[in-house]
């Protein structure tokens, strides 16, 4: 469970205090898919890194299954985001010249994982994806852009995340292969992920359940999402 | 982050770039390589002069003129410049228990002509014992005989490389034929045998000529430069030169061991004395080449930046995914001691085969031991860790969230 209570965040640059983030409150329960929207410049992706504990709120507090994220130091940061925030990224963000497995297996080098139990939670983080077995050991830059993204939300699952956190994950791709992967989140949704998307389209905000507007830094809306887009995946397309 | 996973990621991270890895490595090969040989080549010189000294007789013990004083003044006149050691002290320290040989000697260089060949060296006029006290033995002919010193025959016996130069290197036979030392005939009585050791240290280049003869039309006075010691054994040397130091102090009426006019050096005394002078020699290549390593470092730490910024995203997502500073700062310490520490090895084997070919080719002997390489080592480790650390702290700072931005 994710809950924000009061947050403001603002910056200072050349004593000129900016505030991106003016008293945001909600709460996301386990197993919602919920989509943050907005114009450029609202402040979604301040909140995203605040979400996401790369950042933390200039007052307000952040919970985060019950923890304080709010005041915690940057290596306390690191073990929230290692241990319970899963990110996919709108450039992917692979190693280059690694393979689709180290990939994946990644995170787990950072929580200690041996070596044996990471290609096992890799492969299923793998299966989850949707990702196609036999590419498991191609390097990630000879793949397809659809692919790449599959092998970043492989990689946002292995550690069994309590949030995955999108942002504007169909940013670099084409509308089918975005549908796909949109698709694709869905069905971990369905399957019991928690599942935040940050996007500033709103065709792909309206995939989600539940849509929060943030305008200049404020909650604007944050209503159920009543046409919500029916997409269906069987983790088998090709992309 | 266990330590397989921090070597499997920095390896991968450095065969990323395969030609800047080697090359930023080469700089520390070239600077390990170079401390190596030269290294190499001054412990290679130190051991060819000590075992030249040791040569002449680890029994050996030498009394030098000291300091000249004046009666009842305190002014010196340097150490070397008294003229106080005789013929006279010389067969009274023969007489000593412990010693077995005494010989004593003038020295000085004169220009040499024969057959119209002529080189300048060094002449010593000495008794018919000197070849026993230095451990001197002859080739050709004989040293010449007390009989031929007392009645001051002009007879001389050449160092090897004197017979070359004056003779040269084809001649097999010198006994009979005549050289000329300061206008004066000297017939060639007997060729020494080789001793080895070069440079200026060098045995064979050398005339011996009887000691009454060399004080008399050579140095003109009766004063000796050197006299030469042989103990009975190895065990006494310290006892012998306490003997010898009493009976002189006592010959010369001096009665304060610190006013003495000569001093008694035994072959460590000498021995200490030129590994200080190439030891200084060896430092003075080592820093040198350590120069060239300092460099490699640098290079080490400019490749490291370079890769800091170029994987700044790379960056931003281990943090994303749960890396902590210290997590990052790691990996990049370790790609730098592990670039330093192949070149080490690398630098290690490229100095010895410098110095097997500087052996070969220049005739220098060589010689590399277990500290410098050892030494080496840890100097490669080190500097990957010096030059590496600022790099990593970079790194570990970035802050995430512009990391991830980073285009």
């Amino acid at each position: 469970m994710l809950e924000c209570k009061n947050i403001y965040k603002s910056y200072e640059s050349g004593g000129i205090a900016t505030e991106v983030l003016r008293d945001i409150s909600f709460t996301i329960n386990d197993g919602e898919f919920v989509a943050i929207t907005g114009p450029s410049g609202s402040g979604k992706s301040t909140l995203m890194h605040i979400i996401g504990a790369l950042d933390c709120p200039s007052s307000g507090q952040y919970f985060l299954d019950g923890h304080d994220v709010s005041k915690m130091t940057d290596d306390e940061l690191a073990g929230i985001r290692k241990d319970k925030i899963g990110f996919v990224f709108q450039a992917f963000n692979l190693l280059p010249r690694a393979t689709v497995m180290r990939n994946v297996s990644l995170p787990l080098i950072y929580a200690g994982v041996n070596q044996e139990k990471r290609e096992e939670m890799a492969g299923e983080a793998l299966i989850q994806a949707g990702f196609d077995k036999d590419r498991y050991y191609n390097l990630s830059n000879q793949l397809s852009g659809g692919q790449m993204q599959r092998v970043a939300i492989a990689r946002a699952l292995v550690n069994n995340p309590t949030i995955v956190l999108a942002d504007e994950p169909t940013g670099n791709l084409d509308s089918k292969t975005g549908d796909i992967v949109l698709a694709t989140f869905r069905r971990l949704n369905s399957e019991g992920r928690t599942i935040v998307l940050i996007t500033h389209e709103l065709y792909v905000a309206e995939h989600a359940d539940r849509i929060i507007t943030i305008k200049d830094g404020r909650i604007q809306s944050d209503k159920k999402n009543e046409h919500r887009t029916i997409m269906q995946d069987n983790g088998k397309q090709k992309i | 982050m266990n330590t397989t996973d921090l070597f499997q990621e920095s390896y991968s991270a450095l065969t990323t770039n395969k030609a800047r890895s080697g090359l930023t490595m080469l700089g520390i090969v070239i600077g390990i390589g170079s401390v190596i040989a030269m290294v190499a080549i001054g412990q290679g010189a130190q051991s060819s002069i000590e075992s030249s000294i040791q040569s002449i007789g680890s029994n050996l013990i030498m009394v030098m003129p000291g300091f000249q004083r004046g009666v009842g003044t305190s002014v010196s006149t340097g150490r070397g410049s008294a003229q106080t050691l005789t013929v006279e002290d010389s067969e009274a320290l023969g007489n000593l228990a412990s010693v077995k040989a005494v010989a004593p000697n003038t020295s000085g260089r004169y220009q040499i002509t024969a057959k119209g060949a002529n080189t300048n060296t060094q002449v010593v006029g000495t008794t018919a014992a000197y070849p026993e006290v230095r451990n001197i033995s002859i080739s050709q002919g004989t040293f010449f005989t007390d009989q031929q010193n007392r009645s001051m025959t002009k007879v001389a016996v050449l160092g090897p490389t004197t017979v070359s130069d004056l003779f040269g290197s084809s001649t097999t036979s010198v006994i009979g034929q005549t050289v000329r030392i300061n206008q004066l005939d000297f017939k060639v009585i007997g060729v020494t045998e080789a001793k080895g050791g070069s440079g200026f240290s060098n045995q064979d280049d050398v005339i011996y000529v009887p000691l009454s003869t060399a004080q008399h039309f050579l140095s003109g006075t009766d004063s000796v430069s050197t006299i030469s010691i042989a103990a009975v054994s190895t065990d006494v040397m310290s006892t012998v030169q306490q003997e010898v130091t009493d009976l002189l102090l006592q010959r010369h009426r001096i009665s304060d061991a610190s006013q003495a006019d000569f001093q008694v050096m035994n072959q460590s005394d000498i021995v200490s004395t030129a590994s200080s002078v190439t030891n200084t020699f060896t430092m003075l290549l080592a820093a040198i080449a350590g120069i060239s390593l300092i460099v490699g470092g640098i290079g080490i730490m400019n490749m490291m930046l370079t890769t800091v910024t170029e994987r700044t995203r790379e960056i931003g997502l281990r943090k994303a995914i749960g890396a902590t500073k210290n997590d990052i700062s790691s990996q990049f310490l370790t790609e730098a001691v592990m670039l330093t520490f192949l070149g080490g090895i690398l630098g290690i084997l490229l100095g010895w085969v410098a110095s097997l070919l500087i052996s070969k080719f220049a005739g220098l002997t060589t010689s590399i031991s277990l500290t410098s390489v050892v030494l080496a080592f840890g100097v490669s480790a080190v500097i990957g860790l010096v030059f590496g650390y600022y790099p990593a702290r970079r790194a570990a700072k970035l802050n995430p969230i512009e990391a991830l931005r980073f285009e």
